[in-house]
């Protein structure tokens, strides 16, 4: 375990290295200017030209970025240019609503994904391989703004069970969660659909039913385990995309995440956040690959013991 | 005593073009208990479908008739439950191919013990009873082996730990499909030689499919010899291997240089084994046959008692019995 990390801890930092660089380049040649946005339109150039030295912005660019770097490295992220706070400190503020609906949509779509996709791939009846099928696919292409209102339509207004917006409690969190996860949930089944599908293939299956077992003990005794490799790899992805990308959802339920923060920051050329936002994720990201390349070990030992007798 | 007895069974495998192709074809044999019943064939002869009908493992799509007497019950009548429940405590296999037979991601101790956890042994005796399975199959320093995973044994260790697997749950019949095909030739031996000290120590009754028949003859009291999922030949090993009943079996004697004299060189069996999709008429061994005529053309040649205990599928076995040469 120790020399997987050792291993991955360099391939880390340069991911993280790139992450940052191409974002410091990205926002700046984009076109927009950080002061004329902060000031107003009707400031004189000359109220413009004084915001932009004091920010900064009339060094060149090799020079920010050089000077940038350094303060990374020094553990400053700079300042928002909107609210005049460091901009880590606004990100990780939208950390914790972030991180609970991932976390949520990810339990969700784990759970159900695995129960639906080893229910079809084990093919222990044709006609559940079908329904989950249609139910996946159904997942998979409504629009999450559409599955969103929908929701809000029929348990917030007509039955009046859960809160429409906001965040706080746990009736918050669960409609949010639900529209996070169902494509996600499609992801997760088809996958676990064909892996597990393929598994059954394999003669240790009839070992299994050789010893007597059910159906049910041979699928989750045996060929679960050594169909969750794909799996793994495919949620830690997916957690990743949806810390910073779960911007629809956030709107439809007003809920305080990172995803808005960053569209707004990116609207207001706020360059500090937009940094300090991808910065986290990116770092997230690889810790995720790290943990998903402990679990592949902890799932196969032919992973886990490679080079041992 | 009879153990197992198989009657009339067939098995249909679906094909690709729709039409059911009968692999099995109307095999009737028994197992007795304390003895081991070889069943030998080439490839395609129906000899594993044959043993996967019997344990209740056959594949998606196959229909399976006729009838296998197990202890007074007919389990081809039997419900799918008390087929499951018979697998592993009363009837238990051994695969061909122990690296693909064993679990890639589970100990061998748990593998081997699965079947006593299943019936609610508790812990500490699931483990000192797969102990000594290991230890009684020959597995040096079960102990530390236990915890080791498939990955980490030879293949012949693999297939001493597919056998403590399978008689893990004491099984009166032991099915073993190819046991040894998959392993180098010194270790084939080995294993050999252990299922052979089975049954001499335990009695423990076997249904031994192999397409060696220097295997069976070392290991089997009686023989099936199968040919296109049919019955050409059944009866004890020696008299049968001896002197043959039907000329598939002769052929298959003679393509074995170290069963036969020495001064008679070996004669491979012309022709290719009979397709189950595409069987020949009459006798589906007429086409390869020395002493083929017009009735093994026209007529299905039935099994039928030609001696106590000898049974022949041939319409002309008396002259092979009578040492007819063409």
């Amino acid at each position: 375990m120790v020399r997987i990390v050792a291993r991955r801890l360099p391939v880390g930092a340069f991911v993280m290295w790139g992450a940052v660089t191409l974002i410091f380049l990205i926002v700046r040649w984009a076109p927009g200017d950080p002061a004329t946005l902060l000031i107003g339109s009707d400031a004189s150039p000359a109220e413009i030209a004084g915001l932009r030295e004091s920010l900064g912005l009339n060094e060149p660019l090799w020079s920010q970025y050089l000077h940038y770097l350094g303060q990374v490295l020094t553990g400053d992220f700079g300042n928002s240019y909107r609210l005049d706070q460091p901009a880590m400190a606004v990100v990780l503020g939208r950390l914790p609503a972030t991180l609970e609906l991932t976390v949520a949509a990810t339990v969700i779509a784990v759970l159900a994904g695995l129960t639906l996709g080893t229910i079809a791939g084990g093919r222990a009846d044709r006609v559940a391989d079908r329904l989950v099928s249609a139910i996946t696919l159904g997942f998979q292409s409504f629009p999450t703004f559409w599955v969103g209102i929908m929701l809000i339509l029929l348990l917030a207004l007509t039955f009046q069970a859960l809160p429409s917006a906001g965040s706080g409690t746990a009736a918050h969190l669960v409609m949010p969660a639900v529209t996070l996860a169902l494509p996600f949930v499609a992801i997760v089944a088809r996958l676990t659909r064909s892996s597990v599908a393929e598994s059954m293939r394999e003669l240790y299956v009839q070992t299994a039913r050789s010893k007597g077992l059910t159906e049910p003990q041979v699928l989750v005794g045996h060929v679960l385990r050594n169909s969750l490799i794909p799996v793994v790899t495919v949620v830690a992805l997916q957690f990743g995309a949806l810390l910073g990308g779960a911007v629809v959802v956030e709107n439809v339920f007003a809920w305080p995440g990172l995803g808005s923060l960053v569209v707004n920051a990116v609207a207001n050329r706020d360059y500090a956040v937009v940094q300090a936002a991808t910065l986290l994720i990116a770092g997230v990201i690889v810790v995720l690959n790290l943990v998903a390349d402990l679990a592949y070990s902890a799932l196969d030992p032919r992973i886990r013991l490679a080079g041992r007798p | 005593m009879t153990l197992l007895d198989v009657r009339g069974l067939s098995v249909l495998l679906p094909s690709a073009s729709g039409a059911a192709v009968p692999v099995v074809d109307e095999v009737s044999f028994a197992v007795h208990s304390g003895s081991v019943t070889g069943l030998i064939g080439e490839s395609g002869s129906g000899k594993t479908m044959t043993a996967m009908a019997v344990i209740g493992l056959l594949p998606e799509g196959a229909s399976c008739s006729g009838e296998l007497w197990w202890a007074g019950e007919d389990l081809l009548a039997a419900d799918p439950a008390r087929r499951r429940r018979a697998r592993g405590r009363e009837i238990a296999m051994i695969f061909q191919d122990p690296l693909a037979a064993l679990n890639p991601s589970q100990t061998i101790g748990r593998q081997v013990g699965e079947i006593l956890r299943r019936d609610g042994l508790p812990r500490a005796r699931v483990r000192e009873r797969v102990l000594a399975a290991l230890e009684r199959v020959g597995v040096p320093d079960p102990a530390r082996r236990i915890g080791q995973y498939p990955h980490q044994f030879s293949g012949g260790l693999r297939q001493r730990a597919m056998i403590a697997l399978a008689l893990a749950g004491e099984p009166r019949l032991l099915l073993a499909d190819e046991p040894t095909t998959a392993l180098d030739v010194t270790v084939q031996a080995r294993v050999l030689d252990l299922l052979r000290r089975l049954r001499a120590e335990t009695g423990q009754a076997m249904l031994f499919v192999s397409h060696d028949l220097r295997v069976i003859a070392h290991v089997a009291d009686e023989v099936v010899v199968m040919y296109a999922g049919r019955v050409a030949e059944r009866g004890p090993v020696r008299q049968v291997f001896r002197a043959p009943h039907h000329p598939y079996t002769r052929a298959l004697v003679e393509s074995v240089p170290a069963v036969r004299a020495k001064s008679v060189p070996a004669e491979p069996l012309p022709g290719a084994p009979a397709s189950p999709l595409a069987r020949p008429a009459g006798c589906a061994f007429h086409p390869r046959c020395p002493l083929a005529r017009d009735r093994c053309r026209r007529e299905r040649p039935e099994v039928r008692a030609l001696a106590p205990g000898r049974h022949t599928a041939c319409h002309f076995a008396e002259e092979l019995a009578a040492g007819a040469r063409p």
